[in-house]
């Protein structure tokens, strides 16, 4: 019920908020704020309880299912584990700073952007929680439309392109994804003669080899335009410098989550074999990925475009991680998908916050705003610092986790993956010279960081460092759905370590109680 | 007494954290009292424990685990401290110099704005510094390692307005993150092969794992020294660190002479057992060592700024205590690593405080004449300068240098090469040391004295000079008194150095013959500089490319500006537009060309309508007559 809850009240607070705007803009902010940040509540409170709570023996913490469409077996069915938990406490913290970060930027149709904002997120939401495959695929699609409007129409000088290609690129994947889900119940409902879209009832389809490859291919184009992988990252720097700050908070906070869920979720669940044939092919590309998107990342003169690269960048090791087949480095992508919407979020949210007072992105243009800006300028070096992998901070936690994970699997890759963090720290220092150091540029007064601004960027550094120090409760809280995700029970060694040779002998099927 | 010493550590990050958050509204009276006070009584409990650590008949080890950092799946480093007397000559030596150093910056640095900015980082990096010398596991001792980057980083770039500035700093944390990614592989192996990265276990291990010279172990020395190369600049990574004197001269004292830069050197030391069953790189660490304080001490002889003369010397003796490393003399290293820090912070703050006084004036030859002016100065500078010329009996470096050089030729894994290597450096050293010395308080005066430093800075001066000169003599040769106070206390922990079988009683000669080398380097400086200065200008102008070549630390720069900056800027420059979106691009204006050509059709003309329909007609008749 509270599941539902979520999603239904972002939906109602959406329009609620829409309403409000015809009468007071002040108070569609406050309703969508008040929205985000009870739902935020609610599973931090629920994040409290499980953590406190044994470690109980299923996976999952609450189940909703209603029949939906029944005689195509299609149920309104939600389910939430520690990474559904997780994910949804990124959603919901990322949502409060996105609405807070749009709190003067938008002075335009600022109920119908509180609308879109809203219904992203229970898009979003759904996503994460979603275990019928179809409702899984209404979410995903729920979450691209108001993006899409999120972007043409608050977004900057070329949103209409950017937009567009958004749109096509995934909707494009989408359809790959709709054909492969129902390609996957047609296999199904042959086999056993039940038609259902339900994901635990799928999860023991017996899939001809031959298909579950072209199936497992269909999901995957949807992932992996999504998280993005080279080359189908295209999208993602137009999407993301041209969208507004939250937008762009979300896109890269949320919306690349999205893909990286979905592999663990669905890829190596359902498709085990297939995974694995691929998985040499899938980290090569990862790992190109990480070198290339640092290298185009120092290129950049666009801010939000140099950050965006660094989210392919980043994304690489996700990949690597996914696809590495091991706890460690499971457990690291999943740090890596929270740390990173943190970090990287926190960057664009500055690159907005540079622009609402100099009106460019062009960090040619920018310099020397440590003097005018210090409390921006300290906030700027954490982030750039998380950015470029520094111990004590999250994302340290998340990519020494993958590396040390991946270097089980692979030792080349590994290596040129370790490479990666020195090309991190080149385009990171760059952006702290570019635009913190050197003579101040701009003449006009550069105001520091109001209190609703400081609010956010302190949320954000502290989450970072206690992530970096204490990331313990994370990593327990995802470890139940971890293992499910790889069946670490019986065929692992003691270091979690497995051969991926070993696993597709020994393949166990689980049934959902 | 042994549980407070989470808070050694602690307290520095305390200062830091408070000082970031109030920075602005602190006043100038307060800033210090947090930034000194921190490091100050970090130092005094560091005291107290050494003096429990030194009382106890048994040395012991105190572990403290405070929490447990990340747990999943059998990788479980915890945030825990482990003292030994090595870590405790390291904290020792970082909070005592650190303390002093930070008193010298709260006068230094005072009419700067970023008085609490300066202090705030100082303050992280002791932290940071600590931290990595305390570490029970080698991640924690990551966290440090890079912690002490990123200050290094933030304290060069101080002045940040000064884009050369910047410049240093992203090139000196660059370049050591380019170590640090083969120590950070280095870990993924160590944890492969031993499912821990908890030092003692690894160093319990090792042994049973490998016999001498495996491959694995080899390997991961090598990586490990790969991380010990950059952080102490060490050949191939040496450039950052001359650059790196842009930082204030305090810094310069703490993070690039006394302790940051002898990371490498801890590093190794800590994992000596790996590093012993690595007899390949261990031999490679001496070979870089003697590369290294060759290549450095031959460049700090043609230098102007005062200052990098002190940093290609810091280089050169670093290359020392590689070379100690390199023939197993743990604990000469470490000995020497601790003198050093006294000498070499101390030649570095009066350096600062010439500079201070000459109105930011770097340039030796525009110095001189200073003896009278500034006396504390030169002659706290002129200890200094002897212990780092280890000028014969008077100087603590005489005592720490001589132990690698006879270790160098007498221990089992030293050989001719290494020896002869380290004495022509103990040679050049006394020639530049003087040189610097002669050019800067000797001769006429050529700038004028505008700031004379108060006590502030003259105390941490005269303390420093006073540990110059009788730290020596808590570890005495064979030769004389062979009192060995310092490798006995680091005995059990470091293993003595196994001497080669034949070789007896040689040591007074190789005494006798440094002592000869480094008065003679001393008068040569004295003759070229005081004596004949012409005679030094002549050699410049008859060798120039020499004198550049020199000058500009052998022209690594410019190699590595053209093997890995320039192709990389390149690289990224022509694919700025990213060429993955051509493809999408053509796909794009294919459709709109075909729809341009389909629109075209659409005119709104019926003649070309009803032509269209007729040769539409025709067409399809005459398909349909020839099939």
């Amino acid at each position: 019920m509270i599941l539902s809850g979520f999603i239904l009240s972002f939906m109602i607070g959406g329009i609620l908020a829409w309403m409000a705007a015809l009468k007071n803009l002040v108070l569609a902010r406050w309703i969508s704020l008040i929205t985000v940040c009870f739902n935020l509540f609610i599973v931090i409170i629920l994040w409290v309880q499980h953590l406190q709570g044994d470690e109980s023996q299923s996976a999952w913490i609450l189940d909703f299912s209603l029949p939906w469409i029944p005689r195509f077996g299609i149920g309104f069915h939600l389910a939430l584990d520690g990474l559904s938990l997780l994910m949804l406490l990124l959603t919901f913290f990322l949502g409060a700073l996105s609405v807070l970060i749009s709190w003067k930027e938008i002075q335009h149709q600022v109920g119908l952007y509180h609308f879109c904002l809203l219904w992203v997120l229970a898009g979003i939401t759904g996503v994460f929680l979603a275990m019928d495959l179809f409702l899984f695929f209404f979410f995903w699609e729920v979450m691209l439309i108001p993006m899409f409007f999120l972007i043409i129409i608050w977004g900057h000088e070329n949103s209409r392109y950017a937009a567009f290609k958004f749109f096509i690129f995934t909707q494009a994947s989408g359809l790959l994804m709709l054909v492969a889900i129902l390609g996957l119940y047609f296999v199904h409902a042959n086999q056993t003669g039940t038609f259902t879209f339900d994901y635990f009832q799928l999860l023991g389809a017996d899939i001809p080899s031959g298909a579950a490859m072209w199936l497992m291919l269909g999901f995957l184009a949807a992932f992996i335009v999504k998280l993005p992988v080279i080359p189908f990252h295209t999208w993602l720097p137009d999407a993301h410098s041209q969208a507004p700050t939250a937008g762009s908070l979300i896109l890269a906070g949320l919306l690349l989550k999205t893909g990286a869920y979905g592999l663990l979720r669905f890829i190596v669940p359902l498709f085990r074999d297939q995974a694995v044939a691929i998985a040499p092919w899938a980290m090569a590309i990862g790992v190109f990925g990480i070198i290339y998107g640092a290298i185009l990342a120092f290129s950049q003169t666009d801010l939000k475009r140099l950050v965006a690269y660094t989210s392919v960048s980043h994304m690489g090791f996700i990949m690597l991680g996914v696809f590495s087949f091991n706890m460690i480095a499971t457990q690291g992508v999943v740090m890596q998908m929270i740390t990173h919407g943190i970090s990287t979020g926190a960057l664009f949210i500055l690159a907005g916050i540079i622009y609402e007072r100099i009106h460019t992105r062009d960090i040619t243009r920018m310099g020397g705003f440590w003097k005018s800006m210090p409390f921006l300028g300290t906030c700027g070096l954490i982030f750039a610092m998380a950015s470029l992998g520094l111990p004590g901070l999250g994302n340290f936690v998340a990519e020494f986790l993958v590396l040390v994970g991946a270097w089980q699997a692979t030792h080349k890759l590994t290596i040129i993956a370790t490479i990666g963090l020195v090309a991190a720290t080149i385009y990171s220092l760059r952006i702290l010279q570019k635009v913190f150091y050197g003579n101040q540029s701009a003449t006009h007064g550069l105001a520091d960081l109001s209190f609703r601004e400081k609010l956010v960027m302190i949320v954000l550094v502290v989450s970072l460092i206690w992530l970096g120090l204490f990331p313990q409760p994370v990593l327990n809280t995802s470890r139940p759905s971890v293992n499910v995700i790889l069946e670490t029970t019986a065929s692992s060694d003691e270091n979690g370590t497995r051969n991926p040779k070993i696993i597709t002998i020994k393949q166990k099927r689980y049934t959902h109680e | 007494m042994n549980d407070l010493l989470w808070l050694i550590p602690a307290l520095p990050f305390l200062g830091s954290i408070i000082l970031i958050l109030a920075g602005t509204r602190l006043s100038k009276k307060s800033v210090p009292l947090i930034g000194v006070g921190s490091v100050g009584v970090s130092a005094l409990i560091t005291l107290l424990i050494g003096y429990d650590f030194i009382s106890s008949d048994t040395p012991p080890v105190i572990k403290q685990v405070l929490w447990n950092w990340i747990d999943v799946a059998g990788f479980s480093p915890s945030i825990a401290l482990h003292l030994d007397s090595l870590s405790l000559v390291f904290i020792f030596v970082i909070t005592f110099i650190g303390f002093l150093i930070h008193v010298y910056s709260s006068e230094f640095m005072v009419d700067d704005d970023g008085y609490a900015r300066f202090f705030a980082y100082l303050n992280l990096f002791v932290g940071s510094m600590l931290i990595l010398v305390l570490a029970d596991n080698l991640l924690l001792l990551y966290f440090g390692w890079e912690g002490v980057g990123l200050c290094s980083y933030l304290l060069i770039g101080f002045w940040y307005q000064e884009e050369k500035n910047g410049y240093a700093a992203r090139k000196a944390f660059i370049m050591t993150r380019v170590g640090d990614t083969a120590m950070a592989i280095g870990l993924f192996m160590i944890f492969k092969t031993f499912g821990t990265l908890n030092i003692t276990d690894i160093q319990l291990q090792a042994p049973v794992m490998w016999e001498i010279g495996a491959t694995e172990g080899t390997i991961i020395a090598f990586l490990l020294l790969g991380g010990a190369v950059g952080k102490s600049a060490q050949l191939p990574l040496q450039t950052w660190l001359p650059d790196a004197m842009a930082g204030p001269s305090p810094v310069s004292a703490l993070i690039h002479a006394a302790t940051m830069v002898t990371a490498g050197v801890y590093l190794i030391t800590r994992m000596h057992v790996v590093f012993e069953l690595a007899p390949t790189a261990q031999f490679v660490v001496g070979v870089i060592g003697s590369v290294t304080l060759l290549i450095a001490g031959f460049s700090a002889l043609t230098q102007y700024d005062l200052k990098r003369v002190l940093a290609y010397s810091t280089i050169s003796q670093l290359g020392y205590m590689f070379l100690a490393l390199g023939v197993g003399a743990w604990s000469a290293a470490i000995f020497h690593f601790m003198i050093h820090a006294f000498f070499k912070a101390l030649l570095f703050l009066a350096a600062g405080a010439v500079i201070m006084a000459l109105h930011h004036e770097h340039d030796m030859f525009k110095m001189g004449g200073l003896r009278k002016k500034l006396p504390v100065i030169y002659w706290t500078f002129l200890i200094g300068a002897a212990s780092l010329a280890a000028l014969p009996l008077i100087t603590a470096g005489f005592f720490s240098k001589d132990q690698i050089l006879w270790l160098a030729w007498a221990g089992e894994k030293g050989n001719v090469w290494f020896f002869l290597v380290a004495l022509s450096g103990a040679f050049i050293t006394a020639v530049y040391t003087f040189r610097m010395v002669f050019l800067t308080f000797f001769g006429e005066e050529k700038s004028h004295v505008t700031h004379i430093p108060g006590s502030f800075i003259n105390i941490p001066l005269i303390i420093l000079a006073i540990l110059s000169t009788l730290a020596g003599f808590i570890e005495l040769p064979h030769s004389f008194g062979h009192f060995q106070l310092f490798t006995n206390f680091l005995n059990p922990l470091l293993p003595a150095t196994t001497l080669q079988s034949e070789i007896e009683s040689t040591e007074w000669m190789i005494q006798v013959s440094a002592a000869a080398l480094s008065i003679g380097g001393t008068l040569l400086a004295y003759y070229l500089y005081v004596k004949r200065p012409s005679l030094h200008a002549q050699f410049k102008s008859a060798v120039p490319q020499l004198h550049n070549f020199l000058l500009h630390g052998w022209r690594f720069d410019s190699l590595y500006d053209w093997v890995f900056v320039k192709p990389f800027v390149y690289l990224a420059a022509i694919n700025k537009n990213d060429f993955v979106d051509w493809p999408y691009n053509a796909l794009v204006n294919v459709a709109s060309f075909i729809h341009r050509m389909f629109a075209f059709t659409q005119s709104g003309i019926l003649r070309w309508y009803l032509i269209g329909v007729v040769l539409g007609a025709i067409l399809i008749l005459t398909l349909g007559l020839m099939l």
